[in-house]
């Protein structure tokens, strides 16, 4: 059987894994754009807690994948919970940081010229910092997708969703002539993901950027 | 820590602590005591767990002193191997790369890198296995395959940032094109590539992990002993070493950062 044969009589499951990745890396991203969001937003007001709110983040950065999925297990058991726990705390620095950046990037001058006609520190937040800091932080949300499809690959090992089954479906059978059609199956099918996603960035950064600072 | 503007669209910038990150003097002591300390607190806290948990056979055998030290060690070779071969590959290519005969390849580099960002480890390293068979040797060439990158375009990059008029300079002076790139952009590229020899190593250290399914009993080994058994300390025990190591290479690789950046950068 060769490859293109595999992926036609597999084309179903494949897909549903395909989904399954999808979805699983759609919910941690979107989790983490909210807690990052947050955070971001915390450091960049609080020069106290900001060394600590970067630190933390890119220590969880530094910690293997195999050894953070795992240590979901005991907390969260087995399947889509410690996947989307584990990938929530990858995707959260490259969030924070642009975050960070974008919010520090704002010109002060526009703030305060801001302040001149009238407007509360909320209104200020939501009309001038954030449509400002947006495109950075974006770059940041794409940045944490594209790490994070990756990563989900491991996630089958913890039972959880996503085209990772598939690689490891082929280590299982190593030796036998299938082996190579699963992982390539399920490396390739990652990749088509993470283009997929990067492509929507591309597109959600067009629209969503405010058209005065296109 | 000093956050850089240089924004990227690139997974491993992420990783990296960036070279020119520097802390105001208070707070260096801090940062040279607050991740020995922290470490010692998690060792601390895992023997505590374990030394207090009723292991039965099967656990007892896991995590043993000699057996844990084993695993370290084959966790160490790895990624010690594959990144002084990475360093070794790489940085010369970045060099070669950059040399004005040669400038056309740095965006096809680039643009390749970055594609080669979307490939996850695991199926790269499954699908070298399946080509070359389990073993140290396989996984070697994964993590190779995978840590390239960050250490070649951070020599490109920190080569080409080199103030040219300083270069030029330079030859004006007499010196002679090997000896500028020596004496001049090397030194001055050397925080940036600095920084991605770390991030290399960082991946190596976290990706060497995975080494369990390809054959070599890393710390990995330990941690999916933990999840097939279902045996929590077990799991726990390898999962914090694991992280434990990635933490304290990345931290030595910080401290050797700072004192391998030349005096007056």
């Amino acid at each position: 059987m060769n490859f293109l044969e595999y992926l036609h009589s597999n084309a179903g499951p494949l897909t549903e894994q395909a989904i399954g990745h999808i979805r699983v890396v759609g919910i941690s991203v979107g989790i983490a754009l909210v807690l990052g969001c947050a955070l971001g937003v915390v450091a960049h007001r609080s020069a106290l807690l900001r060394p600590a709110i970067l630190t933390v983040s890119s220590t969880l950065l530094t910690i293997p994948s195999l050894a953070l999925f795992a240590l979901a297990i005991p907390l969260f058991g087995l399947g889509t919970p410690p996947t989307v726990v584990a990938l929530v705390l990858y995707a959260l620095l490259p969030i924070v940081r642009n975050t960070v950046a974008g919010l520090g990037s704002v010109d002060r001058a526009m703030l305060r010229s801001a302040r001149g006609m009238g407007m509360g520190p909320w209104r200020r937040f939501i009309r001038i910092e954030l449509p400002l800091a947006w495109p950075v932080a974006l770059t940041g949300v794409r940045v944490s997708t594209q790490i994070v499809v990756g990563i989900a690959a491991i996630a089958a090992l913890v039972n959880g969703p996503g085209l990772g089954n598939e690689i490891f479906r082929g280590l299982r059978s190593l030796g036998s002539p299938f082996a190579l059609n699963f992982v390539l199956g399920g490396t390739l099918g990652i990749v088509v993901v993470a283009l997929l996603f990067d492509a929507t960035f591309v597109l959600l950064r067009r629209i969503t950027t405010p058209r005065g600072i296109r | 820590m000093a956050i850089d503007t240089t924004l990227t669209p690139l997974a491993d910038d992420y990783l990296a602590k960036t070279a020119t990150e520097r802390r105001p003097g208070g707070r260096r002591a801090l940062r040279w005591l607050g991740m020995p300390m922290f470490l010692c607190a998690v060792f601390g806290s895992l023997y505590g767990y374990v030394s207090t948990q009723e292991l039965d056979s099967i656990e007892r055998r896991t995590l043993t002193a000699d057996a844990l030290w084993q695993r370290v060690r084959e966790h160490l070779e790895l990624a010690a191997v594959s990144t002084v071969i990475v360093i070794i590959v790489a940085v010369p290519l970045g060099i070669i790369a950059t040399r004005r005969a040669a400038r056309f390849v740095t965006p096809i580099v680039l643009a390749l890198g970055n594609l080669g960002q979307a490939i996850p480890s695991f199926g790269l390293i499954t699908l070298i296995v399946l080509l070359l068979g389990v073993g140290f040797k396989s996984i070697v060439i994964g993590l190779f395959a995978y840590s390239t990158l960050p250490i070649l375009r951070n020599t490109m990059v920190g080569l080409q940032q080199v103030d040219q008029t300083l270069v030029k300079a330079a030859r004006g002076m007499g010196m002679s094109g090997p000896l500028t790139l020596w004496r001049i952009e090397l030194p001055l590229a050397v925080p940036v590539i600095l920084a991605g020899v770390r991030t290399a190593l960082i991946i190596n250290v976290g990706t060497a992990t995975l080494a369990t399914f390809f054959g070599v009993k890393a710390l990995g080994y330990v941690v999916f002993q933990g999840i097939q058994l279902d045996r929590t300390p077990v799991l726990v025990t390898g999962a914090v070493m694991a992280s434990g190591l990635a933490l304290l290479v990345d931290y030595l690789a910080g401290v050797a950062e700072e004192l391998l950046t030349p005096r007056g950068l």
